[in-house]
């Protein structure tokens, strides 16, 4: 019973407390590039969900194969791998979906998320573990990215999923669908998970700069706090 | 901030004039919508009321004045909420925006509702003093059908933003502001010294393009917001003059027709390291080493 209940909050995680996209801010250039219309956004949501369940899942089930020194290789290896496959997929099953999301399919070898899950969780957690984390980290990603195309797609073009809306077609807000349109809505989207997950979310420690492999380096420089120097500031400096 | 609402009144006076009571409607709802924004975030993120320092209807008011009468009331109202909210209050409330809020307002307004902004903008009064007035969008459009001659572009009677038209009427309100010393004369000569001198190297008349346009009201103005300019007088210079390459560049070669608001948003981003450069030493001191000036 204690094992399944926190297989669960493995799942759960990844959407709210955790998300990938509004929390842990990975994977942002797909984020602001595919999000300007609802399809493309949940297409590229459950193909990145795809591959990472997979390659989360190969990397738990080779954690103990793979050398420490090597592990970063071996990893895009086996991310490219998958993505080569949701890719040939893609383009045999749903060709105008493939078409629209272009270069950032392939790209999702490169995403930080699954790169970032593999780092941060399936190299220490068995398969199942990893398989629950990757369909919440997937979950979250597509939930995000599918919020912020609905704002962006509904108030910068007047549509939802290709369909017009009536008032909103001729009234559109076209800076929106433009790179700076995209950054405001992601930075409003990340202040609202904020609000929400209140003394709720993930301990900032544990991705800020204390996890980070060049913490030592950086720490020297003459930053007043070792928060300051990645520009993460800890939430009571930016309340103020 | 009082005596910037007083340089503007001769520019709001001109605007109604010339273009009507839709005019009124616009500095009223960009006014209203300003302070009102101001005032409803300072009570949600309970913070002191900073409404009384005019700053809020300052900003309404420019943002109003680069608008046309083409745009409706509810996008003004947009563009006056997204000056305050986003561009002032977000990045800690007067004094520590990053770039002039009616600008940005603007820009915004511009991108999002082009048609509207850009549009064909007339003046509803026919002539003033025997000079008879021109239709048509702003004359820098490409393929402006009636060019205007000098002296209705100095009295304001072509189309294009309400207030950005009268160039008398603004430089009244420079020559006022310079005089009260609430601005210094580096930006605006620098700037329109650069456009003029940048445009006459191309082959195109400069008194046309010093005089319409938003490039009076954009150097006189908006460039020369404390905040989002640099201090120094050598720093003003290079400011006055990267605003006016800018400006003078997306006029000549870019696609759209105008670029004030676009050099200064871009001078804004880069006035704290021009500032870097050109910080004073005080009399009697070591030279400070590169990064101590901050």
């Amino acid at each position: 019973m204690e094992k399944k209940k926190s297989k669960l909050s493995i799942l759960i995680n990844g959407i709210i407390r955790e998300n990938p996209v509004l929390v842990l801010v990975l994977g942002t250039c797909p984020t602001l590039a595919v999000t300007t219309s609802v399809t493309a956004a949940a297409g590229m949501g459950i193909a990145a969900m795809l591959v990472l369940i997979c390659s989360n899942m190969a990397i738990s089930a080779l954690r103990k194969v793979i050398p420490d020194t090597v592990r970063i290789p071996c990893y895009i290896v086996l991310i490219a791998g998958f993505v080569t496959i949701v890719q040939l997929v893609m383009q045999a099953y749903v060709y105008d979906l493939y078409e629209s999301l272009g270069v950032y399919l392939a790209l999702i070898v490169v995403n930080c998320i699954i790169l970032g899950r593999a780092e941060m969780f399936a190299r220490e957690n068995t398969v199942a573990d990893s398989f629950f984390d990757g369909v919440g980290m997937g979950l979250g990603f597509t939930l995000a990215l599918c919020a912020m195309a609905t704002i962006r797609e509904v108030f910068g073009s007047g549509t939802f999923c290709g369909m017009d809306i009536p008032f909103l077609k001729d009234h559109s807000i076209s800076i929106l669908t433009m790179a700076p349109g995209g950054f405001f809505v992601f930075g409003c989207l990340i202040a609202l998970i904020n609000k929400i997950t209140k003394g709720k979310g993930v301990k900032r420690k544990d991705f800020s700069c204390d996890a980070c492999p060049s913490a030592a380096f950086c720490k020297k420089r003459a930053f007043s706090t070792p928060d300051d120097a990645c520009g993460v500031k800890d939430e009571k400096s930016s309340e103020n | 901030m009082l005596d910037v609402i007083i340089a503007l009144l001769p520019v709001s006076v001109a605007a109604v004039i010339i273009f009507g009571m839709k005019s009124l409607a616009l500095i009223a709802t960009c006014v209203i919508a300003s302070v009102l924004s101001e005032f409803i975030f300072n009570l949600a993120c309970k913070k002191e009321q900073t409404i009384s320092d005019l700053s809020a209807a300052v900003t309404g008011l420019i943002l109003a004045l680069n608008l046309p009468t083409t745009v409706e009331l509810w996008q003004a109202a947009v563009g006056s909420v997204i000056s305050i909210v986003v561009v002032k209050c977000l990045f800690g409330g007067i004094g520590k925006n990053f770039a002039n809020p009616a600008m940005v307002g603007r820009i915004v307004l511009f991108l999002s509702f082009s048609a509207k902004v850009a549009g064909e903008s007339n003046p509803v009064i026919k002539s003033i003093a025997g000079i008879d007035a021109v239709s048509g969008a702003t004359p820098l459009a490409e393929g402006a059908e009636t060019i205007p001659g000098t002296m209705q572009l100095l009295f304001g009677l072509h189309g294009g933003s309400i207030g950005e038209t009268c160039a008398i009427a603004l430089i009244i309100g420079g020559i006022y502001l310079l005089a009260r010393r609430i601005i210094t004369w580096h930006i605006p000569v620098a700037f329109i010294g650069t456009v003029m001198l940048c445009t006459l190297l191309a082959g195109e008349d400069p008194i046309m393009h010093a005089l319409s346009g938003g490039l009076l009201i954009g150097a006189i103005f908006m460039a020369t917001d404390y905040v989002t300019s640099p201090a120094t007088p050598l720093g003003k210079i290079i400011f006055g003059i990267g605003c006016g390459l800018i400006t003078a560049l997306i006029r000549i070669f870019g696609s759209f027709p105008e670029g004030v608001s676009f050099a200064i948003l871009l001078m804004n981003i880069l006035s704290p390291y021009i500032e870097k450069w050109t910080v004073m030493r005080p009399l009697g001191t070591k030279k400070a080493k590169g990064g101590e000036a901050k």
